[in-house]
């Protein structure tokens, strides 16, 4: 098994968290992850991306010619990496904030309005968790239950009606695709 | 794997010195390793030691110069820019013998440079940047599992030999996060005591730990037997992996994140049938001269091909093992540049 994605998007719109939380997962099912920020100087408002790889075998170079998935969740993500996905990639937009359409036809795109289902599920800042959702059910790089574990891990601190406003944007986000 | 955590570089070289027995550390921030010094600075104390941000890098090696002599496992860790500023007091603990462990996670140089991931600074580990006739064992990781592996190895080397010890890094390792294991849990109180260490004179002569020594004739005996000690480190320390070398007829040399690059370049290669291997050096100082021995006299091995992160610093290594016996050609990326594996598809496959 082996999954790689690319998250991007500003700062602030929980991209870096996408990628930690299936790196979280696939660790939690004894698999080997590595989640790579960029790391120039960015600063909230500005773009932010990762990059997620998770496998069953220990993993050789971080660095990926072509995304194999990505999560875009800003105009100006979607213009950078809409040309890296790989052919039969799986390209997942925020169409909330994105009005752009993919012209590939050699990739899967799909078209999620992740913050109008953010608000739904409570508040636009879970956009990213509806967008995990979505590539979870697409992907299957790890099990529901795993990933609700990471999710109720990492927000522990916050309370349980954050931890739920994320479980409801997680299936909300599973059954948009 | 039950008891992997997932745990970002910068912050596996703290948690893995804390393990290894450290309860010291002295640092000055620069990216891309500021979250060592930030989780030291949280972690040492609940453990009994001390975080000290000093006022600059001078000052913070200084201060392990201090910890040392008093025989406390010690570090610091930076990155380029912060360790140049180190070079005058890494030298005077090499010259006095002291066990000091340094972190370099380094980035793009020279001068101020960048903050993307570099091997720049190879010259100035493996050859001694600061003055002086010293050398420094370099360790250098290739994924976080190893990085956390080599922290002990860092501190016990240190303390064998008497000598500094560096980890050299990049910002990717440093930026990444993977799962990791701590192998090991040093209590430092269970470390054995430094009998040379100016630790309280109590009925004992005094320890005089400096560099100075005035006398001609005592100062290159006192060379003679760092030497010694440096010939017995290169007999005994070597650390190197060689990944599907018997039968590869091009021989990639690489070390650190390069090297793991290059290792997924000689599995995309193999597949498609072409004959390549890796030999990956751990140990930068001392050099992993017999390993490379092996490919240089194997016969199924027609040349090398180096790959780094600087405009060819270890090549020059390569250069004096070969010895004009095959050819070497060296592909490298600078400015924090990171190549993914395709790039070295094509580079050896324009010359197999």
């Amino acid at each position: 098994m082996k999954f790689e994605l690319c998250a991007a998007g500003f700062g602030g719109q929980g991209v870096m968290a996408i990628g930690q939380l299936i790196s979280y997962a696939a660790v939690e099912e004894n698999r080997f992850a590595l989640f790579l920020p960029s790391y120039g100087p960015e600063m909230r408002g500005g773009t932010a991306n990762c990059i997620c790889i998770v496998s069953d075998r220990q993993i050789g170079s971080p660095i990926v010619p072509n995304n194999e998935s990505a999560i875009v969740m800003n105009t100006p993500s979607f213009l950078k990496f809409e040309p890296t996905i790989e052919k039969d990639g799986c390209l997942l937009i925020n169409s909330a904030l994105i009005n752009e359409k993919s012209q590939r036809n050699d990739i899967s795109s799909y078209y999620i309005p992740a913050n109008h289902i953010a608000a739904e599920a409570g508040n636009k800042i879970v956009a990213n968790i509806v967008m995990l959702g979505a590539l979870l059910k697409l992907k299957k790089f790890a099990k529901t239950e795993t990933i609700q574990k990471v999710i109720r891990e990492k927000f522990e601190a916050k309370g349980p009606k954050i931890i739920e406003m994320n479980m409801k944007a997680l299936q909300m986000g599973f059954e948009s695709v | 794997m039950g008891d992997k955590i997932l745990m970002k570089g910068a912050e596996v070289i703290g948690e893995a010195a804390i393990k290894a027995g450290c309860r010291l550390f002295f640092g000055y921030p620069i990216t891309p390793q500021n979250e060592a010094p930030a989780y030291m600075a949280k972690r040492l104390p609940e453990v009994g030691g001390t975080f000290v941000q000093a006022e600059s890098e001078v000052a913070a090696i200084n201060m392990l110069y201090g910890a040392s002599a008093a025989g406390y496992r010690v570090m610091t860790s930076s990155s380029s820019p912060g360790i140049s500023l180190m070079m005058e007091g890494i030298s005077y603990c090499a010259g006095s013998e002291l066990p000091v462990v340094i972190v370099n996670v380094m980035r793009g140089g020279p001068g101020l440079g960048g903050i993307g991931p570099s091997q720049s600074d190879y010259f100035q580990a493996t050859k001694g940047g600061g003055h002086g006739d010293y050398k420094m064992i370099t360790l250098a990781p290739t994924n976080l599992q190893e990085q956390a592996d080599l922290m002990k190895n860092a501190f016990d080397l240190a303390d064998q030999y008497r000598i500094p010890v560096m980890v050299l890094s990049d910002g990717l390792l440093g930026q990444i996060m993977e799962a990791v294991e701590f192998k090991f849990d040093i209590d430092p109180s269970s470390l054995p005591h430094k009998e040379w260490a100016a630790d309280g004179r109590m009925n004992r002569k005094k320890h005089l730990i400096n560099s100075l020594d005035l006398d001609l004739d005592g100062l290159e005996r006192h060379n003679e037997k760092l030497q010694a000690r440096y010939r017995k480190i290169e007999q005994n320390e070597v650390l190197c992996e060689e990944y599907s070398t018997d039968d590869a007829k091009i021989c990639i040399v690489a070390y650190g994140t390069t090297a793991r690059i290059a290792k997924t370049a000689v599995e995309m290669l193999r597949e498609e049938g072409y004959k390549v291997g890796l030999v990956r050096p751990i140990t930068l100082w001392p050099f992993p001269v017999n390993h490379l021995l092996k490919s240089v006299k194997n016969p199924a091995t027609e040349s090398f091909y180096v790959f780094e992160l600087n405009a060819g610093q270890m090549v020059e290594d390569v250069q004096l093992v070969v010895n004009g016996t095959k050819p070497i050609r060296f592909y490298g990326r600078m400015g924090g540049n990171v190549p993914s594996p395709n790039e070295f598809v094509e580079k050896i496959k324009e010359i197999y």
